[in-house]
């Protein structure tokens, strides 16, 4: 049973008379549990792929399923809901909420988007603050806090909510590369302990090398599909 | 909901100046606003107060048609004896009348034997005037404050104009229903202050020789003043009354009596009607002002924070919950201006009070403001800030919630 499939999933994006065609007719299927990262130049379509994958935006045509349901046709509601109860996000600016310290940022889906009870609320989000190395920092802001730990939250806070799926577009492009291989890391630790899929893109040469399914996109297609199965690390 | 709270405050304290500049501004709208109500309602109560109980009496009822000919108080058209006891019937009837005063008004001349003017008479029994007219004893500036037999209270422009002194012997003479023509010598009892409007110049003197003189047999009565308890109920109990005398018709099949209150006696009602319309522009005004600083904050919030909504759409949360994020943060915002502007409101009306801030009044000077907050004005006034501030948090708040997260995750 695969967890993601794509069927002729096309994107065309129109701005006025200029059509730009920035997936055309992909087909593929993820498994759950893999840690997959696409790769390809700037303006292959990764980020369309991956809002597409992460239900932010709509295929033009194709179908797309995302743990069993047609995410292609959901409402915006339903979408909204689909992402709080499935997916994670994670953002090359790690978009923490400014005004919430680095527990509120981890506790926030739990406690706005789902609602789950305190007792159960502080366990989960005490125990992905330890295994992300923040406990330390955090009753910090994040604007006391540097990237890396940034983005050490940012990875608690999108698993926090136990989900099925993580997408990250590039997350870490704004990290030194030790800070990246150190977060890459702890998502693959997260991936082995929970189960979780992890996709990212990444143009960055020596985190590919990190992951063990490679899906190459250019111009909008899928080029190539190579597994190493376990990494480098494994 | 606690938490939005907790998150819209810190987003509001996170723009701190931005707030404080916000708040202080609707503080201060309601500060003004809320001052000038209790100043202006003070101003046009006392004036009111010293129209009623210096000479109108709160209502007033005439035979039907008098009001129109008044300026020649014509005694044709007094109310007689069995119509009078009538009108007292269901007076008496209302337990909300605290007083009431039959008067008898004609115009006569008066003379000090050198000179003679004209000169309005009010003929009255005076322990019924006093009870309606409370502040008329305080009208009489020289003399012994009461209404004797055998004197007349002349106002004191007719006395300087005649050079009549107190004790002074003078004659009022008028003319009888029939068109004799009748005198009464009468002692100077008192010079009262002369009231600004209808009435404020005319002499008074004992119902019984009003009556002498214009050698009625039974009691005709041209006005009845009366006095509430509660003035507020000004317009309940006139219709009450209205509704009980509307039972008595004339010939013709016509209403008999005519119940006016002093609000139709006075043009003085007009200047109070101004106070009121004014009233309702400064709160219009505070309404704008609301309205455009709460929207221009919150429109600046959202687009400010748009890739945080991205983020926080895109993690799941729920278009409302982004919705009332923004509506907490224009509430609050309100809530705050409206407290402060309240408190500083209080000290504002304390420090007017402690002051004494005085003024006159047509011939009366030294009038004392005294203002103070109405809670159905604090409570209308406040509810009015906060509801203005949600209602203008609306728009920019409906953006964010509709915001697509794609879009606003891109935005820069
Ligand atoms: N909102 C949009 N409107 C119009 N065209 C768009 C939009 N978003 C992306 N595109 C176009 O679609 C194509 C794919 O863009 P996409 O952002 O998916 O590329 P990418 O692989 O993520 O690139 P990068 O590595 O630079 O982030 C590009 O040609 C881009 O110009
Ligand atoms: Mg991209």
């Amino acid at each position: 049973m695969s967890l993601i499939t794509a069927n002729n999933l096309s994107k065309i994006y129109r701005t006025g008379e200029i059509e730009t065609q920035a997936l055309k007719s992909l087909n593929f299927e993820i498994e759950p549990g893999s840690f997959i990262s696409f790769i390809g130049p700037s303006g292959s379509g990764k980020t369309t792929l991956l809002n597409l994958i992460g239900c932010l935006d709509k295929p033009t045509s194709g179908t797309l399923k995302v743990a069993d349901v047609l995410t292609s046709k959901l409402t915006r509601r339903e979408a909204a809901a689909f992402r709080g109860k499935n997916l994670g996000f994670i953002f090359q600016d790690f978009n923490l909420i400014p005004v919430l310290t680095v527990y509120e940022n981890v506790e926030y889906p739990l406690l706005i988007v789902q609602n789950i009870p305190a007792k159960e609320r502080r366990n989960r989000v005490t125990s992905l603050l330890k295994t992300v190395g923040m406990m330390d920092q955090m009753n910090k802001f994040p604007d006391q806090i540097s990237g890396g730990q940034k983005q050490r939250a940012a990875v608690a806070r999108a698993l926090v909510s136990n989900p099925k799926l993580v997408l990250a577009d590039e997350p870490t492009a704004n990290l030194d590369s030790k800070t990246a291989f150190m977060v890459i890391d702890i998502m693959r630790k997260m991936r082995d302990e929970y189960g979780v899929t992890f996709i990212f893109s990444t143009h960055d040469p020596k985190i590919v090398g990190e992951v063990e399914t490679l899906f190459t996109l250019e111009d909008g297609k899928l080029t190539g599909r190579s597994n190493r199965k376990g990494g480098s690390h494994a | 909901m606690l938490e939005l709270f907790k998150i819209a405050l810190r987003n509001l304290i996170r723009y701190k100046r931005r707030t404080l500049l916000t708040s202080s501004l609707i503080a201060i709208g309601v500060l003004f606003v809320l001052v000038f109500i209790a100043a202006s309602s003070s101003f046009k109560y006392l004036m009111i107060g010293q129209i009623t109980d210096s000479m109108l009496g709160h209502l007033q009822v005439h035979k039907r048609g008098y009001m129109a000919s008044i300026d020649s108080l014509p005694l044709t058209l007094n109310l007689s004896e069995k119509a009078e006891k009538k009108l007292e019937a269901a007076i008496k009837d209302i337990s909300e009348i605290e007083a009431f005063s039959p008067r008898i008004k004609f115009g006569g001349m008066f003379s000090n034997f050198i000179e003679t003017t004209n000169i309005r008479v009010n003929g009255v029994y005076p322990e019924k005037e006093i009870a309606t007219i409370p502040l008329f004893l305080s009208r009489i500036k020289q003399g012994e404050k009461a209404i004797k037999k055998g004197e007349i209270l002349i106002p004191e422009l007719l006395a300087s104009g005649l050079k009549v002194k107190l004790g002074d012997t003078v004659v009022v003479i008028a003319t009888n229903q029939d068109g004799s023509v009748n005198g009464k010598q009468l002692e100077v009892g008192g010079i009262i202050e002369s009231v600004t409007g209808p009435g404020g110049r005319d002499g008074y003197i004992h119902i019984e020789d009003a009556m002498e003189i214009l050698r009625m047999e039974e009691m005709e009565i041209s006005e009845v003043a009366i006095r509430l308890k509660d003035f507020s109920k000004l317009n309940k109990i006139s219709s009450q009354l209205d509704s009980n005398l509307s039972q008595h018709l004339n010939k013709q099949g016509k209403q008999v009596f005519d119940v006016r209150t002093w609000e139709k006696l006075s043009p003085f009602y007009n200047i109070a009607r101004m106070i009121d319309v004014m009233t309702i522009f400064i709160k219009l005004m505070l309404i704008a002002i609301v309205l455009v600083s709460i929207m221009n904050v919150m429109i600046m919030a959202v687009f400010e924070r748009i890739r945080e909504i991205g983020t926080i759409a895109a993690i799941g949360t729920m278009p409302e919950k982004i919705l009332s994020l923004f509506l907490i943060e224009g509430f609050s915002l309100g809530v705050s201006g409206a407290v402060v502007g309240n408190l500083l409101a209080f000290l504002a009306i304390f420090l007017i009070n402690i002051i004494k801030v005085t003024f006159n009044f047509g011939r009366q000077s030294g009038l004392v403001l005294t203002p103070s907050l109405k809670t159905g004005d604090i409570l209308f006034v406040s509810a009015a800030v906060i509801l203005v501030s949600v209602l203008a948090a609306l728009q920019p708040a409906f953006k964010a919630a509709r915001m697509e997260p794609v879009d606003a995750l891109r935005h820069v």
